[in-house]
C-alpha cells in the first residue's frame, strides 16, 4: 500500500485532462443545447494527429496541440454554423431540436471514427514526449503528466476567466441562459453558438494531444473519451466549469485505483456504478444546480 | 357510361390493407419452400433488424427519450441462448430472452426515467461497453475462458422463428400503441409536464414501455445466436446493433408502424451487399446518411409519403369538385 499516495497523483495528473475534456463537452451543452456525443472522437483526432504531426515533421505533442486546436475549432465551427443550426431552424420544439441534434451527432461519430480508420487504420501508437521520472516528495512521477495537468489546469482557467469576464464571454452566458432575449439585445445568437462549439472542440482536440504525450493512442480510443467525459459532466454537474475539474479529478483518482489495484476492464462497470448511485441521490451533480 | 370513382377504393381501406399484409405473410412463411438460401439469410435479417427497429421506434421514437442501447438488450438475449442451450428447448429459452431484457431494462429504467431525457440517453451511451465489460470479467473469472459457442440450428427453424418474433412484434406494437399506455407515450413525447398534469403517471409508463420494448430486442437476440455459431462479449455486443436500429428508424421514420420495417429492410439489404463489397466504407456512408437523413428528411420516409398523399388527395378533391360542378352546368 505503500504505493497508494502516487497512485493517487498520478490520478489527480490525468484528472486534470479529463476535467479540460468534460469542459469542452460541458460548454456545447450549455449553451447550443447538443449533447455532442462525438466529443471523445474530436480528442481522438487531437491524439492522432499530435501523433502525425510527430512521425511527420517531427514536431512534439505541446506544437502539435497548437496546430491542431485551431484545425478542430474550425470544424466544430462549421457543424454547428451549417449543421446543428439548420437543425433547429427546422425543429419545431426545443426538446425534438435536442433529440434530432444528438441522432446527428451520433452520425457524425461513425463518420468520424471510420474516417480515421481508414486513414491511420486500428494500429496503437505512442508519442511519447517528455518521458523522464521526477522524484516529487518521494514519489517518482512522470514529467509529461505534470506538464499535461498543468497545461490542462491553465486552459481550464483561462476559459473560464474568459467567460466570467470578458465581453464575449458575457455575450455566451447570455446566450446558454436565453437565446431569444440575448439575440434582441444585439448578441449575434449563431455565431456565438458556432464559437462554443469550435471552442468545445478545441478544448476535446488539446486534451487528446496531452494524452497523446504520456499514453498510447488509437483510433478507438473516441468511445471511452466520450463516455468519460459524459460521466464527469454528469458528475460535476451539466454547464459547470469548477465542477468538470472537480469531477475530472475524482473520475482520475478512481480510474488509477481501479486499474492499478484490482482489474482495467473493471472500469467501465465502475465508472456504471458511480453514475447509478449518482443519479439515484443526485442527479444535478455535485457542484450543479438543482 | 358509369364512371369509375377511385375515391371509393379508400372506403375498404382497412379492408384491403388486412388482405395485403396476410399475402405478404403468406409469401414470407412459404419463401423457404422455393427461395434459395441467400435470400432466406437476407430475409432473416430483415425480420431480426426489423424487430430491433420497432422496438426502438415504439419507445424513444414516441417519447422522445433517445435510447442508444439496443445492442445492450439484444446482447443480453444471444448470453441467454449461450447459457440455456444445452438445458431448455429452443422456443421456451426466446421467451426467457426477453424476461431477461425486460428485467434489465426494467432497472435500467427505474435508475434513470425518473430524470430528464439527457442522464437516460447518457446513461445508454455506455450502457452496451459496461455489460460487455461485465460479462468478460464474469467470463473470465467463473469460467476461465471468455467467448462460448453455440449450437447450430437448422437456417430454416431459425428463418421461422425470427419471423414469428418480428409478427408478435409487430402486432403487439400495433396494440400497445392504440392503447391508453401508447397514448400515454405519446403525450410524455409532446409536452411530458402537461402529460402529467393530466394525470399521467409519466415514470411509471416510461419504465414500463421501455421494459416491453427490450423484450422483443431480447428474443431476437436469443434466435440470432446460433445463426453467429461462436460469441464472446466484443460480438454480442457490437455497437453495430445500437447503430443499425437506430438509423433504420430515422430513415423509415417513426410515428407509423410500417416506417421502421420498411428502413430494416432496405438498410438490410444494403448491410448484406455492401459489407462483403466494400467492407470499410460502408460503415462512414452509414454514418453520413444518418446526419442527412435527420437534416433533410426529419420525418423519415413516412414524411416523403404523407406529404405525396396530401398531393393526391388534393387532386382528387379537385377532379371531384370539377365534376359536381359540370353536373350542375348539364341541369
Amino acid at each position: 500500500m505503500g504505493d497508494l499516495p502516487r497512485l493517487i497523483v498520478s490520478g489527480i495528473l490525468t484528472g486534470g485532462v479529463y476535467g479540460l475534456l468534460a469542459m469542452g463537452l460541458s460548454l456545447q451543452y450549455g449553451v447550443a443545447r447538443v449533447l455532442n456525443i462525438a466529443h471523445g472522437e474530436f480528442a481522438m483526432m487531437g491524439a492522432m494527429l499530435a501523433s502525425s504531426l510527430y512521425v511527420a515533421l517531427g514536431i512534439n505533442p505541446l506544437v502539435a496541440a497548437a496546430i491542431s486546436g485551431p484545425l478542430l475549432f474550425a470544424l466544430g465551427f462549421v457543424l454547428q454554423a451549417t449543421l446543428f443550426r439548420g437543425l433547429k431552424a427546422r425543429a419545431p420544439a426545443a426538446a425534438a431540436f435536442e433529440g434530432n441534434a444528438l441522432l446527428a451527432a451520433f452520425g457524425i461519430l461513425y463518420v468520424i471514427s471510420y474516417l480515421a480508420l481508414l486513414r491511420w487504420g486500428t494500429l496503437p501508437t505512442t508519442v511519447l514526449y517528455l518521458n523522464y521520472v521526477v522524484t516529487f516528495a518521494g514519489m517518482s512521477l512522470r514529467l509529461n503528466r505534470i506538464v499535461a495537468f498543468a497545461i490542462a489546469v491553465a486552459m481550464g482557467v483561462a476559459v473560464y476567466l474568459f467567460l466570467a469576464r470578458s465581453r464575449l464571454g458575457r455575450a455566451i452566458r447570455a446566450t446558454a441562459e436565453d437565446p431569444a432575449t440575448a439575440g434582441l439585445m444585439g448578441v449575434n445568437v449563431n455565431i456565438i453558438l458556432a464559437f462554443c462549439f469550435g471552442l468545445g472542440a478545441l478544448l476535446a482536440g488539446v486534451a487528446g494531444s496531452l494524452t497523446a504525450m504520456s499514453s498510447q493512442i488509437s483510433t478507438s480510443i473516441g468511445f471511452r473519451n466520450t463516455l468519460i467525459a459524459l460521466i464527469v459532466v454528469t458528475l460535476g454537474g451539466l454547464g459547470s466549469v469548477p465542477g468538470s475539474f472537480i469531477a475530472g479529478i475524482i473520475i482520475g483518482i478512481v480510474t488509477s485505483l481501479v486499474t492499478s489495484l484490482w482489474e482495467p476492464v473493471l472500469v467501465v462497470p465502475v465508472y456504471y456504478a458511480i453514475l447509478m448511485v449518482l443519479l439515484l441521490a443526485r442527479p444535478a451533480g455535485i457542484l450543479g444546480k438543482k | 357510361m358509369k364512371k369509375v370513382d377511385i375515391t371509393r377504393l379508400f372506403a375498404h381501406r382497412k379492408l384491403l390493407w388486412v388482405g395485403f399484409l396476410v399475402a405478404i405473410l403468406i409469401f414470407l412463411a412459404a419463401f423457404p419452400l422455393y427461395g434459395n438460401a441467400y435470400y432466406i439469410r437476407l430475409l432473416f435479417y430483415m425480420f431480426m433488424y426489423a424487430t430491433l427497429s420497432m422496438s426502438w421506434a415504439m419507445f424513444s421514437g414516441a417519447t422522445g427519450y433517445m435510447s442508444l442501447a439496443p445492442a445492450a438488450f439484444f446482447g443480453a438475449g444471444m448470453y441467454t441462448m449461450a447459457f440455456l442451450q444445452e438445458a431448455l428447448p429452443f422456443p421456451v429459452i426466446i421467451v426467457i430472452g426477453g424476461l431477461v431484457s425486460f428485467g434489465f431494462a426494467l432497472l435500467v429504467g427505474l435508475v434513470t426515467l425518473r430524470l430528464r431525457g439527457i442522464y437516460f440517453t447518457i446513461f445508454t451511451f455506455g450502457l452496451v461497453m459496461f455489460v460487455s465489460e461485465v460479462v468478460a470479467y464474469t467470463e473470465s473469472h467463473l469460467f476461465h475462458a471468455i467467448g462460448r459457442h453455440i449450437l447450430p440450428l437448422d437456417s430454416k427453424t431459425l428463418f421461422y422463428a425470427m419471423l414469428v418474433v418480428a409478427v408478435a412484434t409487430i402486432v403487439a406494437i400495433y396494440f400497445i400503441r392504440r392503447s391508453r399506455l401508447g397514448l400515454a407515450m405519446q403525450s410524455i413525447g409532446g409536452n411530458e409536464e402537461a402529460a402529467e398534469h393530466m394525470g399521467v403517471n409519466t415514470t411509471r409508463i416510461k419504465v414500463l414501455t421501455f421494459a416491453i420494448s427490450a423484450v422483443f430486442m431480447g428474443a431476437a437476440g436469443v434466435i440470432m445466436a446460433p445463426n453467429l455459431i461462436y460469441i464472446d462479449p466484443r460480438i454480442a455486443f457490437s455497437p453495430a446493433y445500437s447503430f443499425m436500429p437506430i438509423l433504420m428508424s430515422v430513415f423509415g421514420g417513426t410515428t407509423q408502424l410500417y416506417g421502421p420495417v420498411v428502413g430494416a429492410a432496405i438498410f438490410a439489404y444494403l448491410e448484406r451487399t455492401l459489407r462483403e463489397q466494400l467492407p470499410e466504407y460502408f460503415m462512414l456512408t452509414f454514418g453520413i446518411l444518418l446526419v442527412l437523413v435527420i437534416l433533410f428528411m426529419p420525418h423519415g420516409l413516412e414524411g416523403l409519403v404523407s406529404r405525396l398523399q396530401n398531393k393526391l388527395r388534393a387532386v382528387i378533391w379537385k377532379s371531384r369538385k370539377g365534376g359536381e360542378t359540370e353536373q350542375h352546368a348539364n341541369t
